[in-house]
């Protein structure tokens, strides 16, 4: 889960860096994405039928549908800009990675731009097939033998693509494809920032791959910082 | 030369029926209290079958050796009782071996597929989906929850789509990666097919079973040896196919009761 942490705030500062080019200054939109109830059990994953990825997790990992942090925080949420962001946004020309390791996908979730590059990368001892199930975009799914090299994709049309493995049933992502240059992913403590933002209406949308989406309108009058918080509510099925 | 060829294929015919007559790539030990039918059956088969063969060998052999040197390019008269008497020994031949291995072998058959399971048996469900197999117990009320296919989720382990928000039967069901059962007690395997044809196949348990979309089958059996077996697809069934397999773990009754409450804690 560091590994996941590491990489979404790498991703995080990439995009906030490439907001600092586009719209310098401005006010910030930041907060926290929690829930209220019981959460469903996350299950053990038996991944006995590949033998080099059972190895690979001394304790079985469980699935991430819902992962939640210290003080009832929501983990892999997309909080981002639905409504009233500057169109034109162009993708960023660094690629977001996805890494197939011990049949997991790391990070869970990837949330990236609109045409900007998505590689592929298998460390494994076994094939994938990774298989977005796109509606809006072109769906493709793509084998990658052991040792074969990493291969890049793009989406042309925002949206949230559930990913899986044709190979592996257990093996679960989602690709947030974002129109908007304005997003952020909740860590474990649950926290969100969205900077330079010109003065405006906003609407500012959170989307939970168990628990779906809540928006909420913001408006930003000069370097303001606004936090606001979403709360999803949990049910144990 | 004719002779020569002669000798080369009675040399085979006799080195190629040693493996068989050795059984030295027999089937891996037998687990199952019906096993020994399926093994006589096969042994069976593998006798008339090699009885036949070596038979059909020698026989051409004799005639590449007598024959293969004449001048003469007209018919051979000297057959013994002509070539329609070879004809129509042969096909009583034939008739009778297929009769008798049919005859003798609906005996095995029928012992997993003409009698019904006994009522006590543990019931389990096995579903083969690409490129997995996963198996359900109905958990402390005895009863399965019913499937919806739009309810599967891969990503959170609902791989037979189960409505437990809304369905008491469903919370208690207990899906697993692996096949565990208890030894010596009979088990009830029921076979669904998520999306395209698959098959169950353990050697060490002499079953084979297509599942089959759309139609609801059955196979029981019962275990008499602990271990770990490999459950393997043998449907072509898709890229993944290769990959497609599962583990029976056969334990004794204490260890699977303890493993069915780990199992049960773990939903």
């Amino acid at each position: 889960m560091k590994v996941n942490q590491i990489l979404m705030s790498g991703i995080a500062v990439l995009a906030a860096a490439t907001m600092a080019v586009a719209a310098p200054g401005g006010g910030t939109v930041s907060g926290k994405v929690t829930y209220e109830g019981t959460p469903a059990k996350q299950k053990p994953i038996d991944m006995s039928k590949e033998p080099s990825c059972a190895k690979a997790h001394a304790t079985p990992i469980t699935t991430e549908a819902v992962v939640t942090g210290e003080g009832n925080t929501l983990e892999n949420v997309v909080v981002y800009i639905s409504a009233g962001a500057p169109d034109g946004a162009t993708a960023p020309a660094q690629a977001v990675t996805i890494t197939q390791r011990g049949c997991q996908y790391v990070p869970h979730l990837v949330a990236l731009q609109v045409n900007q590059e998505l590689k592929v990368v298998n460390e494994d001892q076994t094939s994938h097939n990774i298989h977005p199930l796109a509606k809006a975009n072109r769906e493709w799914n793509k084998s990658q033998p052991p040792g074969s090299p990493a291969f890049t994709e793009k989406f042309d049309k925002e949206e949230f693509i559930p990913v899986k493995c044709n190979i592996h049933p257990w093996m679960h992502s989602t690709f947030a494809v974002m129109k908007t240059s304005h997003y952020s992913v909740t860590a474990g403590n649950g926290g969100f920032t969205l900077p330079n933002l010109p003065p405006g209406k906003y609407t500012i949308t959170a989307w939970h791959e168990s628990y779906g989406t809540q928006t909420q309108d913001v408006t930003i009058t000069g370097s303001e910082t606004k936090t606001i918080s979403f709360v999803f509510k949990a049910k144990p099925y | 030369m004719g002779k020569f060829f002669a000798v080369v294929l009675t040399i085979i015919a006799l080195v190629s029926a040693v493996p068989i007559v050795m059984h030295t790539w027999w089937m891996p030990p037998d687990i199952s209290t019906h096993g020994h039918a399926i093994d006589e059956q096969l042994t069976d088969t593998m006798a008339e079958a090699g009885f036949s063969f070596l038979a059909a060998q020698l026989l051409l052999a004799l005639f590449v050796w007598k024959f293969s040197e004449r001048k003469d390019s007209g018919p051979i008269k000297s057959l013994p009782g002509g070539a329609k008497g070879l004809v129509i020994a042969a096909l009583i031949l034939v008739g009778t071996e297929m009769l008798a291995l049919g005859v003798l072998g609906q005996k095995a058959w029928a012992s997993v597929y003409f009698t019904p399971a006994s009522p006590n048996a543990l019931q389990v469900q096995a579903q083969a989906g690409q490129f997995a197999f996963y198996f359900r117990y109905p958990g402390a009320d005895g009863k399965f929850g019913a499937l919806h296919p739009d309810k599967i989720d891969e990503g959170n382990q609902n791989y037979f789509g189960l409505d437990p928000a809304n369905e008491v039967e469903a919370r208690d069901d207990i899906v697993s990666g692996e096949l565990a059962i208890p030894a010596n007690r009979e088990v009830l395997l029921l076979i669904h097919a998520k999306d395209v044809g698959h098959s169950f196949y353990v050697p060490e348990l002499r079953i084979q079973q297509d599942f089959v979309p759309g139609l609801d089958l059955s196979v029981h059996f019962t275990a008499t040896k602990v271990g770990r077996y490999e459950i393997v697809c043998t449907q072509l069934c898709g890229l993944g196919h290769y990959n497609m397999k599962a583990y029976l773990n056969v334990m004794s009754q204490e260890d699977f009761d303890k493993w069915l409450k780990q199992k049960a804690s773990e939903q």
